[in-house]
């Protein structure tokens, strides 16, 4: 057993895939001689080679295209997006083909590629580079979409995420990766984290929370705060995003009969728009208050600290949604 | 070229760099600005050189991140650059851009843009109104070498070159995107037959010598204005300092960067012009120097003293009024 941080659990696991598997390769901008933008893959190039950490061109449409074509003809990718704001230049290999081939082939073709997407704002670097788009990517069914909140899940999603047969999105959220707070136990030995398991990471009887990445740490802040006072909040963490395992979801709501929906995307049309719409379907009788969400609010990430902190989710407008349905 | 016109350019080349000098202070030592910092240190003569021979009434002129010098050599007060690098209100726009997204409708210059080769499709359309409009306009268009790696840059130039559109492709060669050597990234290192490959004409240039920036640059612009379609200029320079701060350029071979300082570097190459063919004295720069210093400390004392923007403007501008 170790205490790593996100940011070390991530490359612990890219690490034993290689050793593991000689198929598994990376590619992506300064990924190698650089050692990675966020030094996920430090050390990588020295280790591993040119042949198996490689450094592209700026060309995020054929890095995340290549991907794809080399996961169809037999090898394992692992392509990172240097953030995943610059996958918006990629939309297409990635939704149109990466989540279509498996499909539109009648079952032929296996698509085993990872993109690795370091992903969140909050860092001042304004609007075109602050995105928190999961949910977009989220829509699309032939595309599994993950994102860890703790370094055990981080490890044993990625090592999931590389074993699927299928594509795998895998959002790394940015300010999670060093956080002293969210450091944690990860076992020596090998293990994976199923895709498409939400997990409990915090019981409690008084109100659901569900969330997940950058969400579940505000969430356990909440939580801390709110125990003060007498309320226990349950944490949801989803982990995945699609497929979405709403199971936890439903069995805790169906306890508290309250729930709040905390994430970093934007709140329109966003994953908290869809835990609601499958909670009161599938819960209709045990809602007792109307179910909020916390989310980014709906408007572009200004450069200013503090205007873009305001529009961000945190503990204090948690704790804030929880009483109002308490 | 007259002294007046070269001293005006030494001017600017120092406030460009005196300007980035500071702001890499008020990152690195005083945490007053946050976020990304490109730093322009090196290339000084590409934006002076290249925004001197252009018309500012008409034309329009578009860039990446890295927009520190463009935004000064168009006459942006130092004070508002600054007041824009702490996310003030004051900042030139409102501190919601930041250092990478630097703009002024008024000065034609459509901004700084994040996303490697993006801006080069829109400067494609900026030219696309001045045809269609047909009102004479000519957009300079800049962008890094590793940006001519990037799909965006390869559909930009084949439509300009299609349509004839009125641009000038200015690539700024500065010898790398992020840690990665232009011959790591493009499979043909000269970046000027990629334009060719368009039928554009390129021309490649010493982006360290601004009479020979300006002079290219001008018979470029005079090109698209006669009709004669997009222009292309690799201009060679080299960026002093990292990519972005925190960046410590471990991939560059030692002696590089004092070879470009000591032997290349841009405003030594003008003061040597000025001293040796001119007959500008030590004194006249030292007092444009003295000017600069002057206008950084009171752009910085501006940028201090101006208040943040107001928490219920976070909302305005989403959508035009
Ligand atoms: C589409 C996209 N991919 C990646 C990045 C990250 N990135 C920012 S600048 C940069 C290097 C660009 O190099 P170059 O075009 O030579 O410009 P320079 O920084 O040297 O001025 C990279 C990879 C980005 N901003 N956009
Ligand atoms: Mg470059």
């Amino acid at each position: 057993m170790a205490r790593l941080t996100l940011r070390e659990a991530i490359t612990e696991a890219l690490r034993e895939e290689m050793q593991r598997d000689e198929n598994v390769f990376i590619m992506g901008e300064e990924v190698g001689a650089w050692g990675g933008t966020y030094a996920v893959t430090k050390g990588f190039l020295e280790e591993f080679g040119e042949r198996r950490v490689r450094d592209t061109p700026i060309s995020e449409m054929v890095i995340a295209g290549a991907a794809v074509g080399a996961a169809m003809a037999g090898t394992r990718p692992v392509a990172e997006f240097m953030t995943i704001n610059f996958a918006f230049v990629a939309f297409d290999a990635i939704v149109n083909h990466a989540a279509k081939v498996s499909y539109m082939f009648n079952g032929q073709f296996d698509c085993p590629v990872v993109f690795r997407a370091p992903g969140g704002g909050g860092k001042q670097l304004g609007a075109t580079h602050s995105h928190t788009p999961d949910v977009i990517f989220a829509h699309f069914p032939g595309l599994k979409v993950v994102c860890p909140a703790t370094p055990y899940d981080a490890k044993g999603l990625l090592k999931a995420a590389i074993r699927d047969n299928g594509p795998v999105l895998f959002i790394e959220p940015v300010p999670l990766y060093t956080s002293p707070k969210v450091r944690g136990d990860v076992p020596d030995e090998d293990y994976i984290v199923p895709i498409g398991e939400a997990d409990i990471k915090r019981v409690g009887k008084d109100v659901t929370i569900i969330t997940y990445g950058e969400g579940l740490h505000v969430s356990l802040d909440a939580a801390e705060t709110l125990a003060k006072e007498g309320v226990q909040a349950e944490v949801v963490d989803l982990r995945t995003l699609q497929p979405l395992d709403m199971s936890l979801a439903l069995a805790s709501f169906k306890k508290t009969f309250k729930a709040v929906v905390v994430e970093f995307g934007h709140q329109t049309y966003g994953i908290g728009a869809e835990v609601v719409a499958q909670l009161q379907e599938q819960a209709f009788d045990y809602l007792d208050a109307p179910i909020k969400r916390v989310a980014q609010y709906d408007v572009p990430a200004p450069y200013s600290g503090e205007l873009e902190k305001s529009a961000l989710p945190d503990a204090k407008k948690v704790v804030t949604a929880v009483k109002e349905i308490l | 070229m007259d002294k007046t016109t070269l001293l005006e350019w030494y001017r600017q080349m120092v406030l460009i760099r005196r300007f980035e000098e500071r702001s890499d202070e008020l990152y690195q030592l005083e945490g007053k600005i946050k976020g990304f910092l490109h730093l322009y240190i090196g290339q000084e003569a590409v934006a002076v050189g290249t925004i001197a021979a252009r018309d500012p009434e008409r034309d329009h002129l578009i860039t990446a991140y890295r927009d520190h010098g463009h935004a000064l050599a168009v006459g942006l007060e130092a004070g508002a650059v600054m007041a824009e690098l702490m996310g003030k209100a004051t900042g030139v726009v409102g501190g919601r851009g930041g250092s990478m997204h630097l703009a002024s409708k008024e000065k034609k210059f459509w901004g700084g843009y994040g996303i490697v080769g993006a801006h080069l499709t829109l400067g494609t359309g900026m030219a696309l109104a001045e045809q269609y409009k047909g009102s004479g306009g000519v957009c300079l268009c800049y962008f890094g070498d590793g940006a001519t790696n990037i799909g965006y840059f390869h559909e930009s130039l084949n439509m300009a070159g299609v349509w004839g559109l009125p641009i000038v492709f200015i690539c700024e060669n500065n010898k790398y995107g992020m840690g990665t050597a232009v011959d790591r990234a493009s499979a043909n290192p000269n970046l000027a037959d990629k334009a060719k490959a368009y039928n554009i004409p390129a021309k490649k240039i010493d982006g360290m010598n601004i009479v020979e920036v300006y002079k290219a640059t001008q018979k470029a612009i005079d090109a698209c204005r006669k009709g004669k379609g997009p222009q292309f200029l690799e201009m060679v320079t080299y960026r002093y300092e990292g990519h972005s701060i925190g960046d410590r350029t471990r991939y560059r071979p030692a002696g590089e960067l004092d070879k470009w300082r000591d032997e290349k570097d841009p405003i030594a190459t003008l003061q040597k012009v000025l001293l040796e063919e001119y007959e500008a004295s030590e004194a006249e720069l030292v007092a444009i120097d003295d000017v600069v210093m002057k206008e950084i400390d009171d752009a910085v004392t501006f940028a201090n003293e101006s208040p943040l923007p107001a928490p219920e403007t976070l909302f305005d501008h989403i959508y035009p009024a």
